[in-house]
C-alpha cells in the first residue's frame, strides 16, 4: 500500500525485541545453509566430516549430465507450474473473496483438499489417475502416452493452486472494492481497474503465493516420483534416490549453485527495478518487483 | 434454480470416475492375462531405446555406454529409493519403463500383481552363466521364469572397533542383549534398519527362528525384543547408517554389505571398522532384473539382460559396486581382492536366508514393527 | 464475506449502501451479473481441480472400500468397511494424538517467531521488505533432503550446536534423534509457510489505526490485542493452516532428525500404502483425516472472518 499507511516500528524495548527476533530468524534460516555451503567444499563423501578443501564436487556437477538434466527439468516444472497456479489461484481467491456465486461453498471446500491430503495419498491417486487416463486415451484415440513432464506439471499445479489462493485470500480478506468502484466512476475499464488498482493492492499476496508455489514445486518428491516417467526425473527425486548409497556433497554443490543463481537473479531484478523506477517513484513500489 | 446443473455435473463426474476405476480394474486383469506370454524376441534383437529403472549408483556408467555403442540404442536411466515405491509405479501401468531391478521378495510380489512379464529364455542365452544356486530354486521365482539375478549381498552389522574393541562377539546379542550392549559401549549408539522385515527378521534370527516365520507366537517374541531395544537405539535408519557410523554418531549399525564396504574404504583407517553377518544368521538378498509387464521395448530389455549376464560385463558390475555376482562365468574377471573380501563373499553362507513374501502375514510384520516402536 | 472492513472505512470513506439498494430491480440484475462474473473467475481453477484432483480422489475413495488381497494388490470387488474399522485400533489412536501434539507445538512456535518477524518486515521500506522476503525463501530453493542432513550435522554428537552450548558452559547437548530435533526441523521447514500469509495480511493494515489507539491512551499490549491482532487474523489463520496441516503429515523430517523411533501419522500412512501394501487402510485413513481437517478448516475460517 502507499507509503502514508506503511507501518512504523514502535520505539523502545519492543523495537529492540522485533529487530532481535528478525535477526534470530535469519540466523535460524541460514545456519544449515552455511553448513551446506561449507561442506560443498569438503573432500569427503560424508557431509559432516571435513576432508580438506576441494572443488571436486563442483567439477563433478559440471560433468554429471544426469544431475544437469534433472535440475533443468525441476526448474522448468517449477516455472510453468508456478505461473499457471498463480494465475488460477489468484482468480480463485478473487472469486471467493469478492463475489458470491452458485457452487461457491463446494469450491471453497475443494480448494482446501490439496493442502490437507497426505502426500503419499495424492501420489498414489495421481498414479492411478494417469495410468487409467492413458489407458482410456489409448483405447479411445489410440494415443500411446506415458507419464513424464506433462503429468508432473499437471500434478504440481493441482496442489499449488490451493496454496496460492490461501495466501492471496489472506491479503484480500477484509479489503473492500471501494477503490475499484471509484475507478469505475472515473470511467476505468474493468481491465484498467484490475491492472492499476486491484493488482497493486494484492501484489504482496501474489508474490507470497508465487514464492510458496515455487518452493513446493522445487521440493516435492513423492508425488513427482509417482507421476514421472523415463527421463523426466526432477532433481529432488534424483537426490532422494541417492539416499541408499549415500548423498554426497555433490548435492550440496548443486544446492550452492542454485542458491547463488537465485541470489544473482534477485539482485539483477532489483537493479533493473531501481533503474526503471528511478525517474518517478511509483506509489506502490513493491508491485514492480513481482 | 441452477442447483440441478451443479448436481448433475458432479454426478456426471462421479459416474465417469467410477467408470475409470472400473476400467482400471479390468486393465489390471488384462495385464495379468498378457503376463502369461513372453515376447517373441531373438538374441540381440532391439526394438527401440531402453528405459532402465534401477537403484542409484548400481551400474557402472561405462557399461551403459558400451551397451549403447554395441546395439545402437540409447539408454535412459531413472532411479528409485525403495522396492516399495517402485512396485506400485510399475504395476499401475503406462510407466514407460522396460527393465527394473527388484529385490527377491519384491519379485514375487510383482509376479503376483502382474507387474512383470515372463522372460523369453531363448533370447537370454547368457542365463547359462549363472551359478547353479542362482539358476533355479530361488524361493521367490523357483524356475527363474520372471527374473534373472543381478547382484547379491547380505544384511548384517557394521561396528566401530575403536569403541567395542577388536574382540567383539559376532552376534545379534550386540543389539538385542542388554548386557552385551552395555559391555561393548553400544547402548544408545545403535541404528537398526527402518524396515519391518529386516529388523523383526534380525530379532527372529537372534531368537533362533526363521526370518520368514509366520508363527504369531514367534513374531510376538521378536516384537517384544525390538520394543525393548528401542530405548537404547540412536535411530531406525535405512539410509545413513554407514555415515553415522563413520562420523562417530553410532557404534553399531544394521545395514547392507556393499554400503559398508564403500564407507570403510573411504575412512582414514579402514581397520577401525568391521562388518559381519552375526553367527545366528542373517538376510541374504538378491536383486534381480525383470521386464515390466507393459514394457514398450521388450526385446531391447531382453538384450540388455543378456548383455549384463555376460561374463565380463557381470564382473564389471561387481568390480564397480562391490556386491557379489551370481554369475559363475564372471568369477575369473572379478578383481581378486573383491573375491577374497569376506564382506562381499561371506565364507559361511549356510545360515543366510532370503526374505520371502509371506502374503497376508506381511500385515502382521508391519503392525508388529509399528507397535514395537510404540 | 468478512467484517474486517475497518481500514477501508477510515481511508476511503464509506459509499452508503442505501444508494445501491434504492432500486431493487437494478440490484437484482447487478447481483446476477456479479454471480456470473464470480463464477467465470472461479471456473478455470474449479474445472482444473475437478479434473486433476477431485476425479483422482474419487478413485482412491473407491479403493478405501476395497480389500487387500493376499499378494498385496487391491481387490475391487466385495465392498466393505473393514479398512475403516482398523482405524479404531489403539495404536492408530496413539499415533494420531502424538502427531496432533507435535503439529500443535510446531504451529505455535512458528506463530511466535513469524508474527513479530512479519510485523518487522512490514515496517521496512518497500524495496527492503521485498529483499527480506526473498531471503526468507532462498534457503528453501536448495534441496530438501540436504537441508535436513545439514540439521543432522548441526545437531549431532560434537556438532556445532553442541560445541556452542559447551563453550558457553551449558555442557554437551545431544539433540539429534530426540523429539526436540523433530520440532526444530519442522519449525525450520514450515516457518516460511507462516511468514508469507502473515506478512501479506499485516502489510495491508493501516498503521494509523495503531497510532490512533495509542493517542487514545491504549497501552502497547492493548493496541496489539485490540487493533493489530484482530486485523491480522486472516493471515494468522491462513498461516496456521499452512503449517499445521503439512506438519501433521510430515514424515521425512521426523525420520531423519527423530530417528523414526516413534511412529507418526505421516509415516504410518506411507507404511500402509507402500510397506504393507494395504491401500484400503491407507486410503480410508486419509479420508477420515481429510474430512476432519476440512471440517475444522472451514469452521476455523468462518469464525476467523467474524470481527472480534
Amino acid at each position: 500500500m502507499s507509503s502514508p499507511t506503511s507501518p512504523v516500528l514502535p520505539r523502545g524495548k519492543t523495537r529492540i525485541g522485533l529487530t532481535m527476533n528478525a535477526w534470530l530468524v535469519y540466523v535460524f534460516f541460514y545456519a544449515p545453509i552455511l553448513l551446506l555451503v561449507v561442506f560443498s567444499f569438503s573432500n569427503d563423501r560424508n557431509v559432516g566430516r571435513w576432508g580438506g578443501f576441494t572443488l571436486d564436487w563442483y567439477r563433478a556437477f559440471g560433468e554429471n549430465e544426469e544431475i544437469q538434466q534433472s535440475l533443468s527439468a525441476s526448474l522448468r516444472v517449477a516455472l510453468i507450474s508456478t505461473v499457471v497456479s498463480v494465475v488460477l489461484g489468484t482468480m480463485a481467491a478473487l472469486a471467493l473473496e469478492r463475489f458470491s456465486f452458485r457452487g461457491k461453498k463446494v469450491f471453497d471446500g475443494l480448494l482446501y483438499l490439496p493442502i490437507i491430503i497426505p502426500d503419499v495419498t495424492m501420489a498414489v491417486m495421481m498414479l492411478l489417475f494417469f495410468s487409467q487416463l492413458f489407458d482410456a486415451l489409448d483405447a479411445w484415440f489410440g494415443l500411446g502416452l506415458s507419464k513424464g513432464f506433462t503429468s508432473i506439471v499437471l500434478s504440481h499445479v493441482a496442489f499449488s493452486i490451493s496454496f496460492v489462493s490461501v495466501v492471496v485470500r489472506a491479503r484480500l480478506a477484509g479489503m473492500n472494492d471501494q477503490l475499484e468502484q471509484a475507478a469505475f466512476d472515473l470511467y476505468a475499464s474493468r481491465w484498467q481497474a484490475f491492472r492499476h488498482i486491484t493488482l497493486p493492492l494484492i501484489a504482496p499476496g501474489i508474490i507470497g503465493g508465487a514464492l510458496l508455489a515455487m518452493t513446493l514445486s522445487l521440493d516435492d518428491v513423492v508425488i513427482t516420483q509417482f507421476v514421472s516417467g523415463p527421463g523426466s526425473t526432477t532433481l529432488p527425486v534424483y537426490v532422494f534416490s541417492l539416499i541408499r548409497r549415500g548423498v554426497t556433497p555433490l548435492i550440496n554443490a548443486v544446492s550452492v549453485v542454485m542458491l547463488a543463481a537465485s541470489i544473482t537473479l534477485v539482485a539483477l531484478s532489483l537493479l533493473a527495478d531501481r533503474a526503471k523506477s528511478s525517474p518517478q517513484p511509483t506509489p506502490s513500489k513493491e508491485t514492480d518487483n513481482a | 434454480m441452477r442447483d440441478p446443473r451443479w448436481t448433475r455435473l458432479l454426478a456426471g463426474i462421479f459416474a465417469l470416475s467410477l467408470v475409470a476405476a472400473a476400467c482400471g480394474g479390468s486393465s489390471d486383469s488384462d495385464s495379468e492375462a498378457s503376463a502369461g506370454e513372453s515376447p517373441a524376441c531373438t538374441v540381440g534383437q532391439t526394438d527401440g531405446d531402453l528405459a532402465l529403472y534401477n537403484w542409484s549408483e548400481y551400474i557402472d556408467p561405462d557399461l551403459i555406454t558400451k551397451f549403447e555403442a554395441e546395439f545402437g540404442v540409447s539408454v535412459s536411466e531413472d532411479f528409485y529409493d525403495s522396492n516399495e515405491a517402485m512396485q506400485p509405479i510399475v504395476t499401475a501401468g503406462n510407466s514407460g519403463f522396460d527393465v527394473i531391478v527388484p529385490s527377491d521378495y519384491m519379485v514375487s510380489v510383482l509376479i503376483d500383481a502382474g507387474g512383470v512379464s515372463p522372460l523369453n529364455k531363448d533370447a537370454i542365452p547368457n542365463l547359462a552363466n549363472l551359478a547353479p544356486e542362482f539358476a533355479s530354486g530361488l524361493p521367490f521365482d523357483p524356475n527363474g521364469d520372471f527374473s534373472a539375478p543381478y547382484q547379491w549381498g547380505t544384511t548384517g552389522l557394521g561396528v566401530d572397533l575403536s569403541v567395542t574393541g577388536e574382540d567383539v562377539p559376532r552376534t545379534w546379542g550386540l543389539v538385542f542383549d542388554p548386557a552385551l550392549r552395555e559391555q561393548y559401549g553400544a547402548a544408545g549408539s545403535i541404528t537398526l534398519l527402518n524396515d519391518p522385515r529386516e529388523t523383526i527378521g534380525a530379532a527372529l534370527k537372534y531368537l533362533g527362528y526363521s526370518l520368514n516365520s509366520t508363527s504369531e507366537a514367534e513374531l510376538e517374541e521378536a516384537k517384544a525384543l525390538v520394543s525393548e531395544v528401542v530405548q537404547d537405539l540412536a535411530a531406525f535408519d535405512s539410509d545413513q547408517y554407514d555415515e553415522l557410523l563413520a562420523t562417530g554418531d553410532t557404534v553399531v549399525a544394521h545395514g547392507f554389505s556393499g554400503n559398508f564396504i564403500v564407507q570403510f574404504d573411504s575412512a582414514d583407517n579402514p581397520d577401525q571398522y568391521a562388518y559381519f553377518v552375526p553367527d545366528e544368521g542373517g538376510t541374504r538378498w538378491v536383486d534381480n532384473m525383470a521386464v515390466v509387464h507393459d514394457a514398450p521395448h521388450p526385446c531391447t530389455a531382453h538384450t540388455f539382460i543378456n548383455f549384463l549376464l555376460d561374463a565380463e560385463n557381470g564382473a564389471a558390475l561387481t568390480n564397480w559396486n562391490f556386491y557379489a555376482s551370481p554369475n559363475a562365468a564372471a568369477v575369473p574377471f572379478i578383481d581378486p581382492e573383491v573375491l577374497e573380501d569376506p564382506i562381499v563373499y561371506p565364507t559361511d553362507q549356510s545360515k543366510l536366508e532370503f526374505i520371502a513374501d509371506t502374503g497376508d502375514f506381511e500385515i502382521n510384520f508391519t503392525d508388529a514393527f509399528t507397535e514395537a516402536k510404540g | 464475506m468478512s467484517g474486517l472492513a475497518v481500514d477501508g472505512d477510515l481511508i476511503v470513506g464509506d459509499v452508503p449502501d442505501q444508494v445501491a439498494q434504492a432500486n431493487p430491480e437494478f440490484e437484482r440484475a447487478a447481483e446476477k451479473a456479479e454471480s456470473r462474473r464470480g463464477l467465470i473467475m472461479a471456473l478455470p481453477a474449479y474445472l482444473y481441480l475437478l479434473v486433476f484432483f477431485a476425479l483422482p480422489l474419487v478413485i482412491v475413495f473407491v479403493y478405501s472400500f476395497a480389500t487387500r488381497n493376499r499378494f498385496g494388490g487391491t481387490d475391487l470387488s466385495g465392498w466393505n468397511v473393514e479398512a475403516y474399522r482398523k482405524l479404531g485400533e489403539p495404536i492408530v489412536r496413539d499415533i494420531l494424538f502424538r502427531s496432533l501434539w507435535l503439529a500443535i507445538i510446531t504451529t505455535v512456535l512458528c506463530l511466535l517467531f513469524a508474527y513479530p518477524f512479519s510485523y518487522f518486515l512490514a515496517t521496512r521500506s518497500a524495496t527492503t521488505r521485498n529483499i527480506m522476503l526473498v531471503f526468507v525463501m532462498i534457503p528453501f530453493w536448495s534441496n530438501f533432503l540436504v537441508r535436513n542432513y545439514a540439521w543432522r550435522v548441526l545437531l549431532g554428537n560434537d556438532g556445532p550446536v553442541s560445541q556452542i552450548t559447551e563453550a558457553i558452559g551449558l555442557g554437551e547437548t545431544r539433540i539429534l534423534f530426540t523429539p526436540l530435533a523433530v520440532v526444530i526441523g519442522l519449525v525450520y521447514g514450515f516457518l516460511p509457510f507462516m511468514i508469507l500469509p502473515l506478512y501479506a495480511s499485516i502489510e495491508r493494515i493501516d498503521m494509523r489505526l495503531l497510532e490512533a489507539s495509542r493517542d487514545l491512551y491504549a497501552s502497547g499490549w492493548q493496541s496489539f490485542r485490540r487493533v493489530l491482532w484482530p486485523l491480522s487474523r486472516p493471515g494468522v489463520i491462513a498461516g496456521s493452516i499452512l503449517v499445521f496441516v503439512p506438519s501433521l503429515g510430515a514424515y521425512v523430517t521426523p525420520e531423519i532428525l527423530g530417528g523414526a523411533k516413534t511412529t507418526l501419522l505421516g509415516s504410518y500412512i506411507v507404511t500402509q500404502f507402500l510397506t504393507a501394501r494395504n491401500w484400503p487402510v491407507g486410503a480410508s485413513l486419509s479420508f477420515v483425516l481429510m474430512s476432519v481437517m476440512l471440517g475444522a478448516t472451514l469452521v476455523y475460517f468462518r469464525n476467523g472472518g467474524r470481527t472480534l
